[in-house]
């Protein structure tokens, strides 16, 4: 302390009487680099995502309100008439259903088995990196590749899951013919794709949770389940927030499971069994009527926000876990 | 900072608590959830190494034969697998890179530089995760057809250059892996800011930044949808490739199967080598601060 006073003291003085015009200028763009750099920084992201993000989910509402197809100039703006068209449309609604209900069957048990996953992997283990590696498999294989294979697993005569079904005397089931079977055909594919990933997430949240009040809880004599539920959910819970939120956001928009297993037929099976609202917006662009493809967009951006606001407020809301 | 922590956790005890449900079933249930995610892909293999006709046996075959390299042959006879492959490599590529390097950027300034709406702007890139921009797609189209963009790979590497789960990713790493007093000293020294990210932060940054980028080229490889809208089969990406082969062929599963064998064991057998920094990466960027 003692030495250090006089050097300060040394190093103050010449620096201060005169200040030369270069120093002036250097001190501007250091303080220009200092206040400006962050942005500069910052900004790729901001303008690329609003060019490629932003910018045309809000157009949509403009061409929305149009009769607009794409290869000729003329729109004529229609108003709200692609909206009133599109509430009376009796297809819309069945993709509305189709849509929901995929996205119910799908997400679910998803979620709820994912948490019992997290909940099992978050103790040592051995192969703890075997067994964490297997369940993001699924995930990295592409959704492509899932759907060809399921929909073969799927067959209704050489397929692998009637058969198995048949040492059970249930006869072959026509997986892709009913609504209830055909939803249960896609919702397996998501959840079969989608489980081992948001399992780690939550494991990743799980591992955060100080170990004291399971060993606390533990003394108390409370059992395994009783600590997933009263201990392990409730210190999770914002994790649990927003994997529902993506999740339903993933689940609204569901497009390649039910477009592949139609086998590239735009209307999701025959009778419209398992057309998704993806699928009807893709089938309308096909079309070339973007006017009305646009408006089930918008329609569909309704529905995201309302679902998942509500289911926000769910998991916010619910105390003490979500069983 | 990484190897630090994967020493501690290693370190705490083996065996802590009761032993509630019993370990065996445990393993059991693990075991039984590894074999269901990789029956598919290895269902896959079997069909890919036979011909059309051992499919309608019953039992269905169980172990590989030996139809698979002229199954291959036929892929690439069918559709143009090879420019598939590396327009897919070009673009995952691409994207990767980029969005590795302005992650780190922008990383950088959420996590260490003071500037006026800081705190706003990190909230508006969360807020951004939360955006269905698949939604967009209609006027995205429009927009690469004026800038006569589709059917090219610059339709698929542009929109994807930044990603909003990168610069949360990076921003949260870096907040913690790298010390203020690294910064310190740079400015001590006379770096400017954007020689503090050469000299510093970019160092520091390259295991998290390795993670980023392994995830978004894995995820940029399997991308379906955009790439079928704006692309032609002549100029495919591998997905849209296997898609034809899926949609085109119908009744030969053989065909399909091998395209999908073909189009995912690359990245399985990166994902097998590099899975555990994946998944390190993944659960590092789930924690939320």
């Amino acid at each position: 302390m003692a030495t250090r006073a006089p050097d300060r003291l040394a190093a103050v003085p010449p620096g201060k009487p005169v200040r030369p015009r270069r120093r002036v200028r250097r001190h501007l763009v250091h303080q220009l680099d200092v206040k400006g750099s962050p942005y500069a920084y910052v900004a790729p992201f901001f303008l690329l995502f609003s060019a490629f993000g932003l910018f045309p989910l809000a157009y949509t509402a403009w061409v929305s309100l149009h009769e607009w197809v794409l290869l000729s100039d003329e729109q004529t703006f229609v108003g709200l008439d692609n909206f009133r068209t599109l509430l009376a449309d009796d297809y819309f609604w069945n993709a509305t259903f189709n849509t929901l209900s995929i996205g119910v069957l799908s997400t679910v048990p998803q979620l709820l088995l994912a948490i019992w996953l997290a909940h099992l992997l978050n103790r040592p283990l051995r192969a703890q990196t075997f067994f964490r590696v297997t369940l993001l498999l699924p995930n990295v294989t592409s959704v492509v590749a899932v759907v060809v294979i399921f929909s073969q697993l799927f067959g209704r005569d050489f397929g692998m899951i009637n058969w198995m079904l048949s040492w059970f005397g249930v006869g072959a089931v026509p997986w892709n013919e009913g609504v209830a079977s055909s939803h249960v055909a896609i919702s397996i594919m998501i959840m079969w794709r989608w489980t081992g990933y948001n399992a780690l997430i939550f494991l990743a949240a799980m591992q955060a949770v100080p170990r004291e009040l399971y060993e606390a809880a533990t003394i108390d004599g409370a059992g395994e389940f009783t600590q997933l539920r009263r201990i392990t959910i409730p210190m999770i819970k914002p994790t649990i927030v927003f994997v529902v939120i993506t999740s339903t956001i993933g689940a609204m928009q569901v497009l390649a499971e039910p477009l592949l297993f139609g086998v590239y037929t735009l209307t999701g099976g025959v009778d419209r069994q398992y057309q998704t609202l993806a699928l009807f917006i893709y089938e309308n662009f096909i079309k070339l009527d973007l006017g009305y493809a646009s408006a089930i967009s918008w329609m569909m951006f309704i529905f995201i926000v309302v679902i998942a606001g509500i289911n926000y407020l769910i998991t916010r809301r619910s105390r003490g876990g979500l069983l | 900072m990484t190897g630090m922590t994967a020493n501690r956790a290693k370190a705490r005890p083996a065996r802590r608590g009761a032993p509630g449900a019993p370990r065996r079933l445990i393993y059991l249930s693990l075991t039984a959830v590894a074999f269901f995610s990789a029956i598919p892909l290895y269902y896959s293999v079997v069909v890919a190494s036979r011909d059309n006709a051992a499919l309608a046996e019953v039992p269905p075959p169980l172990v590989p034969g030996g139809n698979f390299f002229a199954n291959v042959a036929r892929v690439f006879d069918t559709v143009p697998f090879g420019l598939a492959l590396a327009n897919s490599v070009l673009v995952s590529g691409s994207i990767a890179l980029s969005v590795m390097f302005f992650s780190t950027l922008a990383g950088f300034a959420f996590a260490k530089l003071r500037f006026r709406g800081r705190n706003a702007l990190l909230l508006l890139t969360v807020a951004t995760m939360m955006v269905p921009t698949q939604l967009g797609i209609i006027p995205l189209y429009m927009l690469m057809v004026k800038l006569e963009w589709t059917g090219t790979m610059y339709a698929l590497i542009v929109p994807a250059m930044v990603s909003a789960f990168g610069v949360f990713f990076m921003t949260q790493y870096l907040s913690r892996a790298l010390p203020t007093e690294l910064l310190e000293a740079g400015r001590v020294d006379g770096c400017t800011t954007w020689g503090l990210f050469w000299h510093v932060v970019v160092p520091v940054a390259r295991p998290a930044a390795a993670v980023l980028g392994m995830l978004t080229f894995m995820s940029a490889w399997n991308d379906y949808f955009w790439p079928l809208v704006v692309l032609t089969p002549e100029n495919p990406t591998v997905q849209v490739a296997l898609s034809t082969l899926a949609a085109g062929y119908v009744n030969d599963y053989v065909l399909g199967l091998t395209g999908t064998a073909l189009g995912t064991l690359p990245l399985v057998i990166v994902f097998g080598l590099l899975g555990k920094q994946i998944i390190g990466g993944i659960m590092q960027g789930a924690v939320k601060g």
